[in-house]
């Protein structure tokens, strides 16, 4: 790593919102070189970052990272989409990353972050208050939607300890919020959205700008490991839903499963039924060990990170 | 006026000074929104409060002997036989320390895992301070100096049937692994009454059916016993138990400690139940 010359990140999955904020400020306040790929065209590309709209299993992408002058590896470019097919999926989540993950090793690149998520220990009854990063994963025993994310999570938590000449490190943030088109951004600003009728899990929430924040933050020399991200506190659904002025419709549970499950069928949401399970149990975690080895705090409070939903113009 | 509104109304009554101050002299770890890390919030406790009084003052006329001997703060674990069907015990266990003592104090007991299965009581036992019983909440609540309420024989106890009343059931051993391993005291409790508030008997080959650990059915309807009878509870708190010792040890190790803990709870039952003069006064 030269000195003068700007470090250079290949970011996955730029195209997207988020990942539209995290190459903003790496590039403004960072000075990185930002590259793109994606196999999705960048809308509003600023002309001094570089995309490639590319299948990661392609030789185009290996092509990004052959000159080796790669310095760090964002990979946000999981594919969470309800509606495409298992298989597809699969081999654009799995594959997609083994691939990357071999490019990375191929042409040493010393550094990789990637964005997993706080979801993959799963909601469960018996899960503790906070689950901590050594828990095992087991969101995928009962969402099959989930097994990709794990296994992702888990492919490169053993990249992580096989290629140690690579700084490895796995963020695991809460639901993120904020002008971004996720899960909970989009639950968040249904006007009525369903409740489940005698359930109120507490929920933790971090803004879109903490987690990019953090993934600045991981890419600092001498880190790796793997980092649960949280954002200002926990407060119950209930409690975020009135700070929003919504109006939740409580469904009991056994009649919530069949509406969703047809009113997913049919189109009218876009909310796979296992996620249920996300406004009924706790699934939530200790951020201690991000904040003690990468010195992580998040900068919005509460208020302010539950309103960044009503951000999207 | 629908049922609704009634109950919203039933909920603005301002409770008296008692349990309003009470609640402002607890401790509470409370964020912005009023909410612990574990979901228990200050206006709910006093909702709660309300009615636990009633209760334990009327319903329970429940009497705490050795009150005195609770620690004022601090970790601590209480420790307490557990019966009745239902958790009923928990409840004036935790109104005891509540009301009894001169700085009150909030008893977070350990709940079964499938409690956050149950709707309303999922989340209202989180917003009243209970907590999931997992080692990894009972080790971040002692840490954070809170008490917290362990019934080691589980749903051994509470399921058992009325003939085994007042004979202590198998006690598990983590409460004495969490109490080594932060440091904080153990308090013995001894409930008297729970066990006759719900007189069961165990219907086994039904319970294996259900794959339940045990289906206890009263004889009266409507047999699951809902609501306790008013028994009279008497409560024994014994003194604080200090213990050192390694929280990895094998279990032997460990069983004398864990021994010594319940030896104590079945003495002050003993005397509790020569104290008495009749189950109902």
């Amino acid at each position: 790593m030269s000195s003068g010359k700007p470090k250079k990140v290949v970011i996955t999955g730029i195209s997207g919102r988020f990942g539209k904020i995290v190459a903003r400020r790496l590039h403004h306040e960072l000075g990185w070189q930002i590259v793109g790929l994606d196999r999705r065209p960048m809308q509003g590309r600023p002309k001094d970052i570089e995309h490639h709209q590319v299948d990661l299993r392609s030789k185009k992408a290996r092509d990004v990272f052959r000159a080796g002058d790669v310095d760090a590896l964002v990979h946000l470019g999981v594919m969470h989409d309800p509606r495409a097919r298992a298989a597809e999926l699969y081999s654009w989540n799995i594959t997609g990353t083994t691939k990357l993950l071999e490019y990375c090793q191929a042409y040493r690149v010393p550094k990789v972050v990637l964005l997993s998520s706080a979801n993959v220990y799963g909601p469960r009854p018996d899960n503790p208050q906070f689950l901590t990063e050594d828990a095992p994963l087991l969101a995928a025993q009962r969402f099959p939607q989930m097994r990709d994310l794990v296994e992702i999570d888990h492919l490169v938590s053993t990249f992580l300890w096989r290629a140690r000449e690579t700084e490895t490190v796995i963020l695991r943030p809460v639901h993120i919020v904020g002008p971004v088109h996720n899960a909970p951004s989009n639950y968040l600003r249904i006007e009525r959205p369903p409740t489940l009728l005698g359930f109120d899990p507490m929920v933790q929430l971090v803004h879109v700008e903490d987690v990019a924040e953090a993934i600045a933050g991981a890419l600092g020399p001498g880190r790796r490991g793997i980092y649960n991200i949280v954002g200002p506190g926990e407060v119950p659904l209930s409690a975020i839903l009135r700070e929003l002025r919504r109006e939740p419709r409580m469904i009991p549970h056994p009649v919530a499963k069949p509406i969703l499950g047809l009113a997913f069928r049919l189109g009218i949401s876009s909310f796979p039924v296992a996620e249920l399970d996300f406004i009924r149990y706790v699934c939530m975690v200790d951020g201690r060990r991000a904040t003690a080895e990468l010195g992580f705090r998040p900068r919005f409070g509460l208020r302010e990170t539950i309103h960044a939903v009503d951000e999207l113009a | 006026m629908s049922l609704l509104d009634r109950l919203r109304r039933l909920r603005g009554v301002v409770p008296d000074d008692d349990i309003g101050g009470r609640t402002q002299a607890l401790v509470v770890h409370g964020n912005e929104f009023g909410y612990d890390p574990f979901g228990m919030s200050r206006d709910s406790i006093r909702t709660a409060a309300t009615v636990a009084r009633w209760l334990y003052r009327h319903y329970f006329r429940a009497e705490a002997f050795g009150i005195e001997h609770v620690p004022a703060a601090g970790p601590l674990i209480l420790v307490a036989n557990h019966s009745g069907q239902l958790p009923f015990d928990g409840l004036v266990i935790g109104s005891a320390c509540f009301l009894e003592m001169k700085q009150p104090r909030l008893v977070r007991a350990m709940v079964e895992f499938f409690v956050p299965t149950v709707p309303f009581a999922s989340y209202l036992f989180s917003r009243w301070g209970q907590i999931t019983g997992t080692p990894e909440n009972c080790r971040r609540l002692l840490g954070a100096g809170e008490a917290v309420l362990v019934f080691p024989e589980g749903a051994r106890g509470i399921s058992k049937p009325f003939s085994k009343r007042y004979q202590l059931a198998e006690f598990g051993k983590g409460f004495m692994r969490l109490a080594l391993e932060m440091g904080a005291p153990v308090v013995p409790v001894a409930v008297i009454g729970a066990e006759e508030q719900a007189p069961a008997v165990n219907v086994k080959p039904l319970a294996k059916l259900l794959r339940l650990p045990a289906l206890p059915v009263v004889p009266y309807p409507p047999f699951v016993a809902p609501l306790p009878l008013p028994v009279k509870y008497r409560l024994y708190f014994g003194e604080p138990m200090t213990f050192t010792g390694d929280p990895d040890d094998d279990d032997e190790v460990l069983d004398d400690k864990v021994k010594q803990v319940k030896n104590a709870i079945q003495s002050m039952i003993h005397v509790g139940l020569r104290e008495r003069e009749h189950v109902f006064w």
